[in-house]
């Protein structure tokens, strides 16, 4: 733990650093012109990093930050201009309407996925923009105060201004530097990679994203207050135009995205470019600006598509670790194991998740029908049928993915229908998925801590719960700082075992956990499979193909077209005619009778 | 009695204005329509597109007098046809070295990863297309000058607006070509294989990198003459595009995303709300409910009147 606060440390000392001689550069400048634009960069870094705060950390992408960056500065100015209260109070009054502005955005807008997300906040500002004409707020300026100016936050001298910008940048770095490095920062990005994987983990999507939302707008408030301040007019097109929201997008895209770094170095770029070429050429070429933002993000995306920021860093660890070649690739830990006892006659306990009649249907189309089994505590329990015989859709009405059409779905004893996957899992169901679903730019260890989360209050103690389950599965070593977008088939599936065993479920579904792995590879994960059984987890597993299952599983149930076919001992399902006809068809039901017997 | 009389007069003005400006609206849509349901690409630059038919035809009709011979009457509806061609080439060399490198058989698989390059690679279009053309245009606005749209047709008590009436008109008989051309030719057929299935259509023996790219054309194509017919009757400037990016998806989505014939229907009904929505909110705020209507059919139906529903675990 004492590296984690090392790296808080340098990080703060980074940010510090930033700061002072930014600070000292500005003060050094007469001109005040540049002195402006200093401070404008700070303005547009504050608003880059709202934007991050949504959209770079859980990957919706917002068009519609203007929303709040204008409700903001018209927060300032019209506390200002009727009321007479002072942008002192009149900021961090714009900043908590800009965070209920968040809330009741938010709450519809967070329904939608992809682009129509995009969309959707694009027509917010606008929307917004239209009204406030409509207002007649077509033009406010911010009186001068004669007397007192300090006290309305008037000040002679350009400079005091950028303090003020640069206290709001700080600020903001500071928070995106923990939201970064904490269960929250991390369950967003999550939330980005993979959503029915960060769900499936127990991670509740609706919350963290309303969370990231609320802070998000709130530094973009701050930033529309701060700029209503400094340029003294305020107009709709200014403050909720296109170009407010893009400008946010640009700076935190061009700088890099999902680090507090990316909207200031985007800013400090930009910013001082486009405003310079407006100043040379903006009399002959009017839109300038637009034009240096559009070729940049143009640019950027297609030759650096996460922004600078991560194209240097990737090159500089490229460097850096190109001499020690991985050499990490030594086989798993030796786990001891407790030898093969499958042959064994096992007892179990009382039944753990029962289902009752569940049905769910697409349309005509019945994937699950009126399944009802009992699974009991200590089993394990194989799910066997054709493709597209409803076995993962089982598995999606389970964990919450899908709503049962009817029927009841007990688990421990407690009705489970009906709960969202994250709740789902917080009662004791772990999953993994037919095409493995991982974290790709997440380390191995960190794809766990993800899963970890749920069964744990403090991010150390997710740390200690993910180690434990890597050793479970062997990978505790030296592939736990592997990323996860260069591990095999085989380890992805251990991994993902991993992540759902994090948090100590009492039933795991694993789904085709098996399928696709050569004869090795299995001898690897069988033997895992049974260990992590017989250390009290009750396992359903769905495969396509018997010949593994029947050296792992206790107890067959045969799904076809939706429906259970039969339901016992693996000797003497796969002996059932119904489930050779339901694999191979009539036609070769007579010739397998006679293979099989 | 006299009261109710002129309201219903000034509803059916405001219907009749409303189906009006909706025939070019739908036309408008049309064009998005096509690019989203064969590509699954976001376009946000639409609205810039439709800017650059708009002033082609300006251009066409007032600057070069290329088509001035035509006389005022039928010069700007030839000016608009011709705006159609003149932006299908420059979107099919936008596509051509810029969107295929973020879209294409690939992208359109990954439902969520790809559509992220996309809508920031065209929003950079967008804003490169609209200061450029403040650059090069001017931010004065300007219209297409044709005695049509200061002369009416009666109907009764209702002025029709012979621009727009015209307007109308052709965008139904381009929205019908189209309709034909997509559902008769071979290359149409060919454009609605690769928007069904690009994978299946390409073992079939359809080139989608050249499917999209004419699509992308034709998509930009067809709104650019939308808006050439617009311009008749409305004044614009560069930055006209940012708002009707919303109109246009708001039709588009209303119709069902993917639905081309659906997102006639869609432009056509939103024409119908703009207009209607004079009837009890303020002037300026018609966008507004542009915007509300939008957002709206986005959280109850997001698949539209006409849209398949999409169901993906």
């Amino acid at each position: 733990m004492k590296e984690k606060q090392r790296s808080y440390l340098r990080q703060y000392a980074a940010i510090a650093i930033f700061a002072v001689v930014y600070l000292a550069l500005g003060f050094a400048v007469r001109n005040s012109y540049y002195q402006l634009m200093m401070t404008l960069v700070l303005i547009w870094a504050t608003m880059g990093l709202g934007w991050n705060m949504l959209s770079g950390y859980s990957g919706l992408i917002s068009f519609g930050h203007a929303a709040f960056f204008g409700l903001g500065a018209y927060t300032v100015t019209i506390a200002f201009v009727k009321f007479g209260i002072t942008p002192w109070l009149g900021i961090p009054l714009g900043v908590i309407v800009g965070v209920i502005a968040g809330v009741l955005i938010g709450v519809p807008t967070f329904r939608l996925r992809g682009h129509y997300f995009a969309l959707a906040m694009l027509a917010y500002p606008l929307a917004m923009l239209y009204v406030f004409e409509w207002l007649g707020y077509q033009e406010v300026s911010l009186p001068m105060k004669r007397e007192n100016p300090a006290a309305f936050m008037q000040f002679s001298d350009q400079r005091s201004y950028m303090v003020i910008a640069m206290i709001a940048v700080v600020a903001c770095m500071i928070v995106s530097m923990h939201v970064e490095r904490s269960r929250f920062g991390r369950s967003l990005l999550a939330i980005k990679q993979n959503l029915p994987a960060a769900e499936a983990a127990g991670i509740n999507a609706a919350r963290w994203r309303m969370y990231a939302m609320m802070l998000s707008a709130a530094m973009a408030a701050m930033a529309g207050g701060i700029y209503a301040i400094i340029l003294l007019v305020v107009t709709p097109q200014s403050v909720f135009g296109a170009l407010t929201s893009a400008q946010a997008l640009i700076v935190a895209l061009f700088g890099g995205v999902g680090t507090f770094w990316g909207p200031v170095i985007g800013s400090a770029i930009l910013i001082p470019l486009a405003e310079t070429l407006h100043a040379e050429l903006g009399h002959i070429l009017p839109g300038i600006q637009g034009v240096v933002y559009g070729v940049a993000i143009i640019v950027i995306i297609l030759v650096a598509p996460e922004g600078i920021y991560w194209k240097v860093r990737d090159r500089v660890i490229a460097r850096r670790s190109s001499a020690p070649a991985r050499a990490m690739q030594s086989p798993a830990a030796a786990i001891s194991i407790t030898p093969d006892a499958a042959s064994v006659r096992r007892t179990f306990g009382a039944p753990l998740l029962e289902l009752q009649n569940v049905s769910r249907a697409f349309g005509g189309l019945k994937a699950v029908d009126d399944v009802t089994l009992s699974v009991p505590e200590g089993m394990i329990y194989g799910i066997i049928g054709p493709n597209g015989a409803g076995k993962t859709t089982l598995f999606n009405v389970l964990n919450g993915f899908l709503a049962d059409d009817q029927g009841t779905m007990r688990f421990g004893g407690q009705e489970i229908g009906g709960l969202k996957p994250h709740e789902v899992c917080a009662r004791g169901i772990g999953r993994t998925f037919q095409v493995v679903r991982a974290f790709p730019r997440m380390t191995v260890l960190e794809n766990v801590i993800v899963g970890a989360f749920i069964g744990s209050s403090t991010d150390d103690e997710a740390e200690r719960l993910a180690m434990e389950a890597l050793r479970r599965v062997g990978m505790a070593d030296a592939q736990a700082h592997m990323l996860a977008g260069g591990l095999t088939t085989k380890q992805l599936r251990l991994m993902e075992l991993a992540r759902a065993l994090a948090p100590k479920p009492r039933l795991l579904l694993l789904d085709e956990t098996l399928a696709g792995l050569g004869q090795n590879e299995l001898d690897d994960i069988l033997p895992i499979i049974r260990q992590v059984n017989r250390e009290g987890v009750t396992i359903v597993i769905i495969e396509h193909t018997m010949h593994a299952m029947v050296k792992l599983a206790d107890h067959f149930s045969v799904l076809d077209h939706g429906r259970l076919i039969a339901s016992g001992p693996p000797a003497e399902v796969t002996r059932n005619p119904a489930v050779i006809e339901a694999y191979l068809g009539k036609k070769w039901m007579d010739r397998a009778k006679d293979q099989v017997a | 009695m006299d009261d109710l009389y002129w309201r219903v007069v000034d509803f059916l003005q405001a219907m009749a204005a409303g189906l009006l400006v909706g025939g070019t609206y739908g036309l408008m849509c049309v064009g998005l329509g096509i690019i989203f349901g064969v590509m699954r690409v976001v376009n946000f630059a639409h609205g810039d597109f439709m800017m650059l038919g708009m002033y082609a035809a300006f251009y066409l009709v007032t600057g070069f007098g290329t088509v001035a011979f035509l006389g005022p009457y039928i010069g700007p509806i030839v000016g608009a046809l011709l705006a159609g061609p003149i932006v299908f080439v420059i979107g099919w060399l936008l596509h051509k070295f810029l969107i295929a490198q973020v879209t294409g058989a690939r992208v359109v698989s990954a439902e969520a990863e790809g559509h992220y390059a996309q809508i920031i690679l065209t929003l950079g279009i967008a804003l490169v297309l609209a200061n450029g053309g403040l650059i090069l245009f001017g931010s004065t606005p300007v219209s297409v000058q044709t005695p049509l749209s200061r002369e009416s047709w009666e109907i009764g008590p209702v002025f029709l607006n012979q621009a727009r009436a015209i307007g109308f008109i052709i965008a139904v008989a381009c929205a019908i070509g189209l309709y034909l051309f997509l559902t008769r030719t071979s290359l149409g057929k060919a454009l609605r294989a690769a928007a069904d299935n690009p994978i299946a259509a390409a073992y079939v023996g359809v080139d989608v990198d050249r499917a999209h790219r004419i699509a992308f054309g034709l998509g930009v194509g067809i709104t650019a003459i939308a808006g050439g017919l617009f311009a008749m009757s409305q004044s614009f400037q560069p930055y006209i595009g940012f708002d009707f990016v919303i109109v246009m998806y708001a039709g588009v989505v209303l119709g069902g995303m993917g639905s081309i014939l659906g997102a006639f229907w869609g432009g056509l009904t939103i024409g119908l709300v703009q207009q209607m929505s004079t009837l009890v909110l303020p002037y300026q705020l018609q966008n507004t409910a542009i915007f509300v209507v939008f957002l709206i059919i986005v959280f109850f139906r997001p698949q539209g009147m006409f849209g398949r529903v999409w169901e993906r675990t």
